[in-house]
């Protein structure tokens, strides 16, 4: 009987290394085309990226062994021939990359607001974690604490939000703007499918007006017409008025994106939630959105990046952000003319907070939808 | 509670005599001075996170006037945008933000230009390998311009008046003009001196760019404050001038403590030694002397952060004394 049933093994050409190339890479003559094209551009290009970024590159000391405080030092200035990329600045600057003008005696206020951040987000993207409901509660408190942290009081000598810059201020600016609109989005978008028509059109202007206008105007608005409302004395701090407008965009986006989660709930789950005899509240809390926001994960994380990367525009109304310190630096005279090197750090940093946050996206579409699936069992 | 504090502060407001800036700047400790978000040589962060610059110095020159202290200032980045609704407003006391004094600026938008500190204009800079020395020999050439701008209505103007032909290349920012120069995608780039010399200064080999001599058009920068506060004007007013005029009479941060036993009248004037000029500011009567001591004559904060030994190599030029072929001049001190 065991001959009969012999297992006859697939033909080599489909399976193992060789299988996979000819199906993915080489599967008809235009296939194969584009293929060999792309490997010739990449070797071409990742050699010459390998070289320049890190081979031939000053990290801290030129080709000739010195440390390096201009750019005129730098290897590729001195020698166009045998120079890379010029990392020292990003190592000389790195301070006021990562905290902007914070004074040196007080950075260590800011160094354990981020590891606290770490700790706050922990709970947060592991559900796992023991003792999670403790750290739960210290998430809750930490935008308070970091609050007086950074900004001081409580103790803390004060240190003025003109001195924060860099990484600092991207960070402020992208957390709080995606932490605050989270919940304000869900109740515009609650809002908006209202059956009350004053609520339902209140947060449909809102909404609306907000979409239309670019955040560049609202970012004007917050720090250039609001101080001229507010009468003299009144000194509203320039990094809350950009965060109002921040919020306000976000929070915008962030309901629409929510509301399409919402309409895609079938309408038996709200009639079965209102013959259990649940209310409003509790319908929407423990039935409606916890499947709306499942399902609008990608949207909301994408609507988070793009809110990440468009906080550099905070530089048009005078704050220094990560991109801002790049600019400034490279108005120094020391350093004129790194341009490369600055915009690549900048980049490198933003593309690895964004990625992060793409992967986590990923990692909590997979887990949820088992989730589902297995309470459906 | 936001709102109730903003209505308590209005009625404060209502019953208290407004008090000038000076008194403000002195109450709250610390002047409150605008700057660019970062021009090489006028107002930039140092590695140390220090502002330096032209700029920064005018800033720096004003608290030392009223304090007594070159770190008693607090530096606030504005845009070519932000600038004049963040002086307006009241959130800084003064702008050193290499601002063209026009006749709009300085009457319509209700703000006090109290001098120059910067005379630029606008030039060209090419190719050494063009072999051109002067902008008339420009015809036919592919010029680089920022769009919009003042520059660009300058420009059409010197070509026309001069009877030669270009092509123009738009762009955006500093940036975009450097890059399509120095790929050789245009001859000539055009925006103000100061700018062209710290786009040759990013170039690779400098020595490869030539500024032409030819200027053309009036760009005097220099700080300004809020119309109507004219006793806050003088102070800037004459900080500035305090430095010009150290110059002239040859006082330097080295030799100024020497100076304070010279012969020489305006000297002793103007280091407090003689007369109450500091009182009639409200000011110490050895503002003047703080400010040589901290920040230097007009002369060694141009050499520092300018000058031909700084990459830049912008030469005095008309920033150069009246005495040596410029036009820097301040009116006397007595």
């Amino acid at each position: 009987m065991s001959e009969m049933n012999e297992v006859r093994k697939p033909p080599v050409a489909t399976t193992g290394i060789i299988g996979w190339l000819r199906i993915n890479l080489f599967f008809n003559w235009t296939n194969s085309l584009i293929t060999l094209f792309v490997v010739y551009c990449l070797y071409q290009f990742i050699p010459w990226i390998l070289d320049w970024t890190i081979f031939s590159a000053d990290f801290k000391y030129n080709y000739l062994g010195e440390q390096i405080t201009n750019q005129e030092m730098c290897s590729r200035n001195l020698d166009p021939e045998n120079g890379g990329a010029c990392w020292a600045v990003i190592y000389v600057r790195f301070y006021q990359f990562i905290y902007g003008f914070y004074p040196k005696v007080e950075v260590w206020r800011v160094n354990l607001a981020y590891i606290m951040l770490a700790f706050a987000l922990l709970p947060l993207l592991y559900t796992k974690l023991p003792y999670r409901k403790y750290f739960l509660y210290f998430t809750y408190i930490f935008p308070v604490i970091a609050y007086f942290l950074l900004n001081g009081g409580l103790g803390f000598t004060e240190v003025s939000t003109n001195k924060w810059g860099g990484l600092l201020v991207t960070l402020v600016l992208g957390c709080t703007g995606i932490a605050l609109a989270f919940p304000i989005g869900i109740m515009l978008a609650l809002g908006r499918r209202s059956k009350l028509p004053v609520i339902s059109m209140m947060c449909t202007l809102f909404i609306e007006f907000i979409r239309g206008v670019p955040l560049i105007t609202l970012l004007f608005f917050g720090m250039v017409m609001l101080p001229l409302f507010l009468p003299e004395g009144i000194d509203m701090d320039g990094l809350v008025r950009v965060l109002v407008a921040v919020t306000l965009f976000q929070s915008a986006y962030m309901a629409e994106v929510i509301r399409g989660g919402l309409q895609a709930i079938p309408p038996g789950q709200y009639e079965a939630a209102k013959s259990l005899g649940m209310s409003y509240w509790r319908m929407n809390l423990l039935i409606i959105l916890p499947q709306a926001i499942r399902i609008s994960i990608p949207p909301i994380v994408n609507t988070s990046i793009g809110l990440f990367k468009d906080t550099t525009l905070v530089i048009i109304v005078g704050i220094l952000d990560l991109l801002g310190i790049g600019r400034g630096t490279l108005a120094d005279t020391n350093w004129l003319g790194l341009s490369y090197e600055i915009y690549f750090f900048v980049s490198l940093v933003f593309f690895i907070f964004t990625f992060g946050m793409s992967r986590y996206s990923l990692y909590l579409e997979k887990k949820l939808k088992t989730g589902i699936n297995m309470g459906a069992d | 509670m936001k709102k109730l504090l903003s209505i308590f502060a209005v009625v404060a407001f209502a019953f208290s005599a407004h008090a000038g800036t000076l008194d403000d700047v002195k109450n709250r400790g610390f002047l409150k001075c605008g700057v660019t978000t970062g021009l090489a040589g006028f107002a930039a962060p140092d590695d140390s996170g220090e502002w330096a610059g032209l700029d920064a110095d005018m800033c720096r020159a004003v608290a030392v006037a009223v304090f007594g202290d070159r770190s008693k200032v607090e530096f606030i980045t504005t845009t070519g945008k932000s600038r004049f609704p963040t002086l307006a407003s009241g959130e800084v006391d003064m702008l050193a933000r290499n601002t063209t004094w026009t006749i709009s600026r300085d009457v319509n938008l209700g703000f006090e230009f109290v001098g120059v500190n910067f005379y630029d204009g606008q030039g060209f800079m090419v190719p050494s390998a063009l072999g051109v020395s002067s902008a008339t020999e420009l015809d036919g050439a592919t010029v680089c311009i920022q769009t919009g701008t003042t520059t660009e209505l300058n420009l059409a103007d010197f070509f026309r008046l001069n009877g030669i032909s270009y092509e123009a290349l738009p762009i955006e920012t500093n940036d975009e003009g450097k890059e399509n120069l120095f790929a050789g995608r245009c001859d000539v780039y055009t925006t103000d001196a100061s700018g062209l010399s710290s786009t040759r200064a990013a170039a690779s080999n400098p020595d490869k760019w030539v500024v032409l001599p030819e200027i053309i058009s009036k760009e005097p920068l220099g700080p300004l404050v809020r119309h109507g506060d004219h006793q806050w004007g003088d102070v800037v007013r004459w900080s500035l001038n305090a430095m010009i005029i150290a110059e002239e009479l040859g006082i330097t941060s080295e030799n100024v403590d020497a100076q304070m036993s010279s012969n020489v009248p305006e000297v002793l004037r103007l280091l407090g030694v003689e007369g109450n000029y500091g009182e009639m500011l409200e000011l110490s009567n050895d503002w003047a002397y703080q400010i040589i001591k901290q920040i230097g004559n007009y002369s060694e904060s141009y050499e520092a952060n300018v000058g031909p030994d700084t990459p830049l190599e912008i030469a005095r030029g008309l920033n150069a004394l009246w005495t040596q072929g410029g036009i820097l001049y301040a009116p006397p001190f007595r």
